[in-house]
């Protein structure tokens, strides 16, 4: 047992606590202190106990990354997520696969990015730090574990709990320094590159949105109003940019490995990060314009402290069990909604506090707002993206209304709407006119002061090529729906609005195109999205017209494909023909048929029966022992055109008693469309052993007979010595038979083994060859006759029923992506650039 | 009025359209009996049913047929008031179908049918398990 390392743990956890509560208030004292003496004293009281807290932070995450890489599973963390065969990258995503190391990697990020703010920006050091050090103390009280004598109050789940504790199992009554061999293992949906990369991506955008924050309630707190901006928005543009990067990454992930069809399917976890990052937008838009008019201050601070309490909600929507029914993939409760929601309800409460105080004191507007300048436009910019996160926040809010409604003694049952995606759909699609349509005409306006006549003739150009690209556009793509014409024009005229601001920008001063270069990638991230998802289209229909039954025969529309093995169908002018059942070894490319590896005692290891190869490459050779993942099975599907075959898919089924199974797509990417292919019926094992009756055969030892119509040949039969790589004991006698059946493409073998016994019984190993439905059994050896009996049983052909999309321009979108993350890179150096000038000349 | 309020109201007209096409399009939790008085009074709206699979005494799922194309099958559920009905699904049989302990359909009968055009199923809690493997 290994108590040390959780002691260690769990004592800087409790550090970590204690030098928040501590920092946070000496900061508070140094802002309140009177004499520049006593702030700066406080300051550096502050500074020493925020940076013990990183320091025990560190010491915390070290502790669990020691029990998780070192397999110590007498701790809970490292059985339940993890196991000795996880590779040493994914170990990673153990530490955040629970919600105590997700929380864990919040802080982490908290701490890194305070430090950086001591080390640029002492002005705000105090006022700034304080905020971070109050949510820290209460992020580590999540994962504080300690409860309270007496009141039985539980604070926090602690990652460092012992097993023994954290389960009633009966075995650690008996023997209680009982340590389990192997953990459980990693979900293995979540043993993927990008579950490596996208959940630390999302916690630093989720940790970025503290900093402006933080910047806003210190400005507010300090009554400087409008200086908090300049440093917070270099902040909240980095926010922007990870937060948006970390949800696309989740998109992405979900395309490559689950099988809904798609990068985003409006779940609530989905919707919880995707409204903050839309008002976060809309707050970095305002705080540009806040120099020129007061209202966009206002706004500006209202926006950013609502970006951070939506972040807050967020969690407490996913993390606290209350989507319960609603989502298919929110965290369990670990009994902290409690806990979540005082969390949530400090900071709402505290933060419109604060705003109500000072609201009179904010300067107001003289004069009106016009409609020819930027502030208006943005204005109107920023309204339509809130509105665009109200749609979404409304409805993903059902279960929290519900219970509110029950708490007041109203029945209330609402659901989402049957159709998510639609729902959503068709509605935020008019907000993405809206702001496809702003962003275009909004950016004449920031570069000058410009009147009717000369916006017209800015706009002349963009909207002439959008209306050429938009004639080419339909003309070759078939656009009919008006929503759908009607956003593809909005997208094309920003791309070529932003292209004519960016063209004469880039050469002037190319820093300042950050912008231009932003909502260009947002335009094509538009049409990306409106034609892979739009016009996703279903390409397995199947046109075979059976049908289930008399009573429903109006469904007919079915979307998938039942394919039997070497059965070629068309589909989507392809002709495509399973192959069979695959295996992928654990160090190599490549697939492995099924028929061609032996099994043996250990399911993660299995031996060549003969010389394998993969795309005429030798990858082992006969009687090689090599290891596999025997969760996974690949359904190799082959698309041929005029007899050549053009592409092979290899969809994968996992198979994991614990987590359920799971069907991944194999996805075939050309430049302008994805073919994404998915199992949504693997053939069962029910229906594997559904054989027919057992037809038993006497015949010559060399004879050639028919099995299930197919013309088969004994050709020899052999004594062997092993069975499953295992050497057999001298009291018994093996025979195998090799049987060879011609079918429709190549010639099977199948090799059913007899055991004699001399002390204990035999046996007999019957040998399948799934592609024929054919089950061959060597029943006995006649030797006074030179016959042999053979056993022949049939069944149904292995099948597969599979689902295909075609997912047209996906490509737009993966680039306006990365166009978008250049812009916010280059944006973030422009002002992060404006506000060192300014802390240069001594201003903050 | 000021320019600056009559932007305030477009957006609170707005707020209050999305509201009222929300609550309009939101769907409910109901049992079957619910469900089929609202589709034969005419109400075609698709809404949740929550149930589980109905099981013989051995605990073992009963009622399940697939059709013969393996693309779509029909099931009998049992919803929270006990009512038995049998729900067809235009989409083969989801992996752990049978493992799930509570079954939510979303759709709409036809006739004496449940039609559902989405399930969405919970399975035994993965993550919680309080026994050990020896």
């Amino acid at each position: 047992m290994h108590y040390s390392i959780g002691n260690m743990g769990h004592f800087f956890t409790v550090t970590a606590f204690v030098a928040a509560l501590l920092a946070a208030f000496s900061y508070i004292r140094s802002v309140h202190s009177p004499s520049d003496g006593l702030k700066q004293q406080w300051l550096l009281n502050g500074r020493f106990v925020f940076y013990i807290h990183v320091l025990a932070v560190a010491g915390a995450i070290i502790s669990l990354f020691v029990i998780i890489y070192n397999h110590y599973f007498e701790y809970y963390y490292a059985y339940t997520y993890s196991d000795r065969r996880l590779p040493a990258h994914y170990l990673f995503s153990t530490f955040w696969n629970g919600q105590e190391g997700s929380f864990l990697l919040w802080i982490f990020w908290h701490t890194v990015l305070g430090l950086i703010l001591i080390r640029t920006n002492r002005y705000w050091e105090a006022p700034v730090l304080a905020v971070v050090a109050v949510v820290q103390a209460f992020l580590t009280s999540m994962i504080l574990g300690v409860v309270i004598p007496g009141i039985d109050l539980k604070i926090g789940s602690s990652p460092f709990i012992l097993l023994r504790d954290a389960l009633n199992d009966p075995i650690f009554k008996v023997q209680p320094d009982f340590i389990p061999e192997d953990g459980q293992g990693l979900n293995p949906l979540l043993q993927n590159y990008w579950m490596v990369i996208h959940p630390p991506v999302l916690f630093l955008g989720f940790a970025a949105t503290l900093i402006p924050f933080s910047f806003c309630m210190g400005g507010l707190w300090m009554r400087k109003y409008r200086d908090w901006i300049r440093p917070a928005l270099p902040w909240a543009l980095f926010a922007g940019a990870s937060l948006g990067l970390g949800i696309l990454l989740g998109g992405y992930w979900a395309y490559e490995t689950l099988n809904f069809g798609g990068y985003w399917n409006w779940d609530p976890v989905e919707n919880a990060v995707y409204v903050p990052w839309l008002v976060l937008i809309a707050a970095i838009h305002t705080m540009i314009a806040y120099k020129n008019s007061h209202s966009a201050l206002k706004a500006s601070v209202v926006l950013t402290l609502a970006v951070f309490i939506l972040i807050l909600y967020s969690t407490f929507l996913t993390r606290s069990g209350v989507l319960g029914d609603a989502s298919v993939h929110s965290f369990t409760d670990l009994g902290l909604s409690g806990q979540l929601l005082i969390y949530l309800l400090f900071f709402l409460i505290a933060a419109a506090i604060l705003v109500a105080m000072h609201w009179k004191k904010f300067p107001a507007d003289e004069k009106e707002i016009s409609a020819y300048s930027r502030e208006f436009w943005i204005f109107v910019g920023a309204a339509v993206l809130c509105l665009m996160g109200f749609q979404v926040l409304l409805p993903t809010s059902f279960p929290v209304i519900n219970k509110i409604a029950a708490w007041a003694g109203i029945n209330s049952n609402l659901a989402t709407p049957a159709d998510q995606v639609t729902f959503y759909s068709k509605q935020q699609i008019w907000f993405a006119v809206a702001i496809a349509v702003l962003s275009g005409i909004g950016q004449f306006f920031w570069w000058k002061k410009i009147n009717r006549q000369q916006l017209l003739a800015e706009l002349y150009f963009p909207a002439l090529a959008a209306l050429v690209l938009f004639i080419l556009l339909i003309s070759t793509a078939k656009i009919y729906q008006p929503a759908y014409l009607i956003l593809s024009l909005a997208a094309l005229f920003t791309i070529a609005a932003n292209i004519k601001i960016l063209s004469s920008v880039i050469r002037s001063s190319p820093s300042l195109s950050g912008g231009a270069i932003a909502h260009t990638g947002m335009g094509l991230m538009l049409i990306g999205i409106l034609f892979s998802s739009g016009y996703s289209r279903v390409v397995s229909l199947n046109n075979t017209g059976m049908l289930i039954s008399r009573e429903l025969s109006e469904e007919f529309n079915r979307e998938n494909l039942l394919l039997f093995v070497n059965e070629p169908r068309e589909m989507y002018g392809y002709e495509i023909e399973y192959k069979g059942e695959r295996v992928e070894p654990a160090h190599k490319r490549g697939y492995i048929s099924k028929r061609d590896i032996e099994y043996t005692a250990n399911p993660y290891e299995v031996i060549a029966r003969r010389d394998i190869y993969f795309r005429g490459k030798k990858l082992y050779a006969k009687g090689e022992k090599f290891a596999i993942n025997p969760e996974n099975t690949f359904y190799e599907i082959e698309f041929r055109k005029n007899g050549v075959v053009k592409f092979v898919q290899y969809p994968r089924v996992q198979v994991n008693p614990r987590f359920g199974n799971m069907a991944s797509p194999d996805i075939t990417r050309k430049i302008s469309l994805d073919l994404y292919t998915h199992v949504s019926a693997p053939m069962t094992e029910e229906a594997k052993q559904d054989w027919s009756q057992r037809e038993e055969l006497r015949i010559k030892r060399n004879a050639t007979f028919f099995a299930n119509d197919y013309v088969a040949r004994i050709e020899e039969l052999q004594r062997i010595n092993q069975i499953g790589g295992e050497p057999l004991d001298s009291s018994f006698l093996a025979v195998k038979a090799r049987i060879t059946v011609d079918g429709e493409h190549e010639t099977y073998t199948a090799e059913p083994v007899l055991i004699f016994g001399t002390q204990s019984r035999g046996g007999l190993l019957a040998d399948e060859i799934p592609e024929l439905g054919l089950r061959f059994t060597l029943m006995n050896i006649h030797p006074q006759t030179d016959e042999i009996t053979i056993g022949i049983e049939s069944r149904q052909k292995d099948w597969v029923v599979i689902k295909a999309l075609e997912k047209p321009w996906i490509n737009i979108l993966w680039l306006g992506t990365g166009l978008l993350m250049t812009g916010f890179g280059i944006a973030i150096a422009r002002r992060f650039r404006e506000f060192s000038l300014m802390r240069r000349k001594g201003q903050e | 009025m000021k320019k600056s309020h009559i932007f305030l109201l477009i957006i609170l007209a707005v707020a209050v359209a999305i509201l009222v096409t929300t609550s309009r399009e939101a769907s409910t939790y109901v049992t079957f009996s619910e469900a089929y008085q609202m589709a034969s009074q005419g109400n075609h709206r698709s809404i949740h049913v929550v149930g589980e699979l109905k099981k013989n005494e051995k605990g073992e799922v009963v009622g399940i047929e697939t059709g013969a194309d393996k693309v779509s099958f029909t099931f009998i559920m049992v919803d929270d008031n006990g009512r038995e009905q049998t729900v067809f699904y235009n989409q083969p049989i989801p992996q752990d179908f049978k493992r799930s302990e509570k079954v939510v359909v979303i759709g709409r009968y036809k006739g004496n049918i449940f039609h559902a055009e989405k399930i969405l199923l919970k399975c035994p809690s993965k993550y919680q398990e309080n026994t050990v493997n020896v």
